[in-house]
């Protein structure tokens, strides 16, 4: 048994850079697949609109520490293959931040007015080069500071890789309060460090809503 | 790639069952409690002297930017310190009410803020009491535009609750840990915890929305 010594707090710091991993193959990976899904719930077609709701229902309608076991646990062994924890963790946190911005951005291009999608058809736009060029800025402002909301979520999501053994900020606080014997005093550090991490975001999240309001 | 076999999980629906009845009530209790703070807080943010809005205001801060399992493991392990004993059922309790307090608490404030200052006047001007202005022109208004944040933040605190399993509180996900070290069926059992999820999360989502719409029936003007 030791104390909590400055090498600890440094572990600590050391270990918020694999949270920034998960954040960023989530954001990456996720982002594109939120934009799929936004397109497929706004679209004419009702097999995509419909498919697209089924997927965000039952994913916002599941635990993310469910999609993690389920990734980690249940699909290595069905399909008798080894799963990484990254990669376990990648697909649920990929999946959960696709569903979830997916939904914001969905309110964000509906909340353009249909008209405009006529207008730019009436100037001969492709519906592509609608979206790309009239629907997407002004849906962009409006999905903004949500996003920005989302995110702060994400990074809170992230702890829960701690439980399949990815070895995060959540995670090292675990080791270290196993290590030391002072979980009251490492927890409380691990939050103080997310606290920083989040609050900024928090903080800008609201400055956008307050500017970006004011200009719809 | 394995057969499913979801036969082995049949002869655990008695915990399965009791898993989830747990994570209801651990749900309720988290929300009794955190609409009770919410409630108390946006009231005081709103009328309250200045150190108490700046003490509420940390709290809501320091509850929405840090993840809720580090919440429960500090809540777990700081209320020994003071001398308090208890389970883990009742310190995931606590630790989800505050959580759900905080969200509340800003759902709530936003709801109060919604009325416009006009609208009490004119109820003062027709000779209402204060509790009067309070049950008939605040109240009924304010709950409707809180209505919708308030059901979607529940249905996140119901998701939510799993995450007591890991300071091993007896709710479905730890009822989901105990059968998968007994059957070694782990897409079975997750699948169907999910399920379980699912179905418990579409029930009050079909719940609420029929008592908005049963509740709030009056046209709006804007």
């Amino acid at each position: 048994m030791r104390s909590f010594s400055l090498a600890d707090f440094l572990s600590l710091l050391s270990a918020l850079q694999w949270t920034a991993v998960l954040v960023l193959i989530a954001l990456g990976l996720g982002a594109p697949l939120a934009l799929l899904l936004a397109l497929m719930r706004t679209s004419a077609s009702r097999a995509l609109r419909w498919t697209a709701t089924a997927f965000l229902q039952l994913v916002q309608g599941v635990p993310l520490l469910g999609l993690l076991m389920f990734f980690y646990f249940g699909m290595p062994v069905f399909l008798g293959i080894e799963m990484p924890p990254l990669v376990a963790v990648g697909i649920a946190m990929t999946v959960y931040t696709a569903s979830f911005l997916g939904e914001i951005w969905r309110g964000g291009i509906e909340a353009v007015k249909h008209e405009q999608w006529e207008a730019a058809a009436c100037l001969g736009l492709s519906t592509w080069h609608q979206f790309r060029y009239v629907i997407a800025p002004q849906a962009f402002r409006m999905a903004l500071p949500p996003t920005v909301g989302f995110l702060v979520q994400l990074i809170k999501g992230t702890s829960l890789a701690s439980i399949v053994g990815f070895v995060e900020l959540a995670r090292a606080g675990q080791l270290v309060s196993a290590a030391t014997f002072q979980p009251l005093l490492v927890y409380s550090i691990v939050a103080a460090i997310y606290f920083a991490a989040c609050l900024p975001l928090t903080l800008w999240a609201r400055s956008l809503e307050v500017r970006l309001n004011g200009a719809r | 790639m394995q057969t499913l076999n979801f036969q082995q999980l049949w002869r655990y629906q008695d915990q399965l069952i009791d898993g989830t009845l747990h994570t209801l009530l651990l749900t309720l209790v988290a929300a009794a409690i955190g609409t009770a703070i919410g409630v108390a807080a946006a009231a005081a943010v709103r009328s309250g002297p200045r150190p108490v809005r700046w003490a509420i205001r940390g709290y809501v801060e320091l509850i929405r930017n840090t993840p809720s399992l580090i919440q429960l493991f500090v809540v777990f392990f700081v209320l020994p310190g003071f001398g308090l004993r208890m389970g883990a059922f009742e310190a995931a309790s606590i630790a989800l009410g505050l959580y759900f307090g905080a969200y509340c608490t800003e759902i709530v404030r936003a709801g109060l803020d919604a009325i416009p200052g006009s609208q009490v006047e004119a109820g003062q001007c027709l000779g209402l009491t204060r509790w009067q202005v309070f049950r008939h022109i605040v109240l009924p208004p304010a709950l409707r535009s809180v209505y919708p944040a308030f059901t979607s933040q529940f249905v996140l605190l119901l998701l939510g609750t799993s995450l007591a399993s890991q300071i091993s509180a007896e709710e479905l996900f730890h009822t989901g840990g105990f059968i998968e070290t007994r059957t070694y069926r782990s897409f079975e059992v997750y699948a169907v915890i999910c399920g379980i999820y699912f179905a418990l999360v579409m029930t009050f989502k079909l719940l609420f929305a029929a008592v908005g719409h049963l509740a709030f029936r009056w046209p709006v003007r804007r």
